[in-house]
């Protein structure tokens, strides 16, 4: 009997993991199945660039069976629950998949309903977000028509996934209003429930740096508690006020609904706990988990789901051999961060290390750490490609490694 | 990280104020560090350190603000008076367990 291997998620994670897997075992050896709700692949760091005209969502959503190598099955559905016990996981539309090795790549699920008042008066007419496609494209309207006044950049709260996309938003607010020339008219805002403008102190101190240059004014420790659309205000729990004319905001995350009604999968928010380096849940030995769904005290980002993928694409192999676990995933985190006018920065950190300063080795040569460039911004660009050519399909990139480089980076004694 | 005494015994901290070892709390400890933020630790203060350290002892994370509104008996908005700025962050290292997750 082959085995069988079950990915709930066919995103990021579980596109790339099916498919590493189909290359580890042939068809006889083992069936690879994927549950995805439907066959829309969203390239999401795409996202980011929808609302200033910068990218069309057509460029960046592919049909997802076709992600896919031969002998993947792919099932459309709604995860409905899992039975840990009994091996099995039940879909909406009936279907029961028993497994071997079950893995959860279901990523996050959007809550702005959580948040009184957020889906009131004025939500997706003077409030969006660009974390999912309506809102990417909604605001996009919405900026075009914009011709002054303060925009509000918000977290409500962490965890989120990609904690650079708003800063990047709000760097690419301002270039956009330069470029239209009503700049001086706009004040951009960027309040965020950190007391920093990230949560790493290097990194938030060059960010920090960098919004002040573009007159970016920085609220921090405000944790959203109430929206006030008709009003045009959001208010923190301690009662604090910030205006708006226009809000930009990332609503709160929690895991998929099926890993909270599956008792002992999930912790509190709907994360799956796993061991932060093998990858293997806490609740039972032949569930996994990657990607956003994991619950590892790391970022939650594209790169990390990546490395993420290898180890836990190896870790399978040994778990249905018998053999001992690998280790070996650290962490690695690898972002651009885009600061407008055809720039950006990179930083690149692990469980231990922050993003620090220097250069990071790469197949096109070094890249700036922490420090804007144009090279930096091709690299993201080029990122795209990539994505849909080579980690998707499961290649190694050429030159990045699941685990984080050390030479290059220049270790400060004073934060070390 | 350095090593402090508080209220006669000597406990570890990181950089921010966190205890490294959880088992080197005790409530004076706790009262200590309450003071330094300017708190002094109430009956409703002391149920919700007490709830994120029993979490965090039983399951290894501290819980995250939502689910402390949720699940402590306390609501949000009354955590943010107990505790002003950042409630599970203050909490959590009242209770001498480590930093809370939300934040990475
Ligand atoms: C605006 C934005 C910008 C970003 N920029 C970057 C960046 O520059 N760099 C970077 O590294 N990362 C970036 N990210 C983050 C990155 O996209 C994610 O971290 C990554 O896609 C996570 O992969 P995943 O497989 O865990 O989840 P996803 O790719 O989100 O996949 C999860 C899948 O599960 C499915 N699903 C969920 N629940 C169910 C259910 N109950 N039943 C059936 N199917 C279900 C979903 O339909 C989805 O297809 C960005 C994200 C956003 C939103």
């Amino acid at each position: 009997m082959p085995q069988r291997i079950v990915i709930l998620g066919g995103g990021t994670g579980g596109t790339m993991v099916a498919n590493r897997l189909r290359r580890v075992y042939s068809a006889s050896e083992a069936t690879i199945s994927v549950v995805d709700r439907d066959d829309r692949h969203v390239y999401q760091p795409g996202l980011l660039f929808v609302p200033f005209g910068l990218a069309r969502v057509e460029d960046i959503v592919r049909p997802r069976r076709r992600q896919f190598r031969r002998d993947v099955n792919f099932y459309e559905s709604e995860v409905e629950q899992v039975d840990l016990d009994e091996h099995r996981v039940e879909l909406a539309d009936g279907t029961r998949l028993p497994y071997d090795v079950l893995i959860v790549a279901t990523g996050v699920r959007l809550q702005p309903e959580e948040t009184e008042g957020l889906t009131g008066d004025g939500w997706r007419e003077r409030m969006f977000t660009f974390y999912d496609v309506p809102g990417a494209e909604q605001l996009a309207a919405a900026l075009e028509r914009f011709d002054g006044g303060r925009l509000v950049v918000n977290i409500v709260d962490l965890p989120i996934k990609c904690p650079v996309a708003p800063l990047e938003f709000a760097f690419l607010a301002d270039a956009y209003f330069t470029e239209r020339g009503i700049r001086a008219d706009v004040d951009i805002a960027y309040v965020t429930p950190l007391d920093a403008a990230f949560t790493k102190p290097v990194a938030a101190e060059r960010l920090a740096g960098l919004l002040e240059e573009k007159h970016i004014e920085l609220v921090t420790e405000f944790s959203v508690g109430e929206v006030d659309g008709a009003g045009g205000k959001i208010v923190s729990w301690d009662e604090r006020e910030e205006p708006f004319d226009l809000l930009v905001t990332v609503p709160l995350h929690a895991g998929a609904g099926y890993v909270s009604r599956t008792e002992g999968l999930g912790d509190d928010l709907g994360f799956v706990p796993v061991d932060p380096h093998t990858l293997q849940s806490r609740v039972r030995p032949n569930v996994f988990a990657l990607g956003d769904a994991a619950g590892v005290p790391i970022s939650k980002a594209g790169s990390v789901t990546h490395f993420e993928g290898e180890v836990l694409t190896e870790n399978v192999r040994r778990f249905l051999a018998g053999e001992e676990l690998d280790a070996s995933y650290d962490g690695h985190a690898n972002c651009f961060i885009e600061t407008g006018f055809g720039k950006a920065l990179l930083i690149d950190f692990n469980y231990e290390t922050e993003p620090l300063p220097g250069r990071f080795p790469s197949a096109v040569g070094p890249l700036p750490l922490l420090k804007e460039s144009r090279l930096n911004h091709l690299g993201k660009l080029m990122f795209q490609w990539l994505y849909w050519h080579a980690l998707l399909p499961g290649r190694d990139l050429p030159g990045i490694s699941a685990q984080m480089p050390s030479h290059g980076k220049e270790h400060h004694p004073e934060h070390v | 990280m350095t090593t402090t005494e508080i209220a006669g015994t000597p406990v570890e901290r990181d950089a921010e104020g966190f205890l490294v070892d959880p088992s080197q709390w005790t409530r004076e400890v706790a009262e200590e560090i309450a003071r330094e933020n300017g708190i002094e630790l109430t009956p409703a203060h002391w149920q919700v350190v007490q709830f994120m350290r029993n979490r965090y002892l039983e399951t290894g994370s501290a819980p995250s603000i939502r689910s402390l509104g949720k699940e402590s008996g306390v609501p949000i908005k009354e955590l943010y008076q107990l505790f002003p700025k950042g409630p599970a962050k203050l909490a959590a290292k009242i209770g001498g367990i480590p930093k809370p997750r939300g934040c990475i």
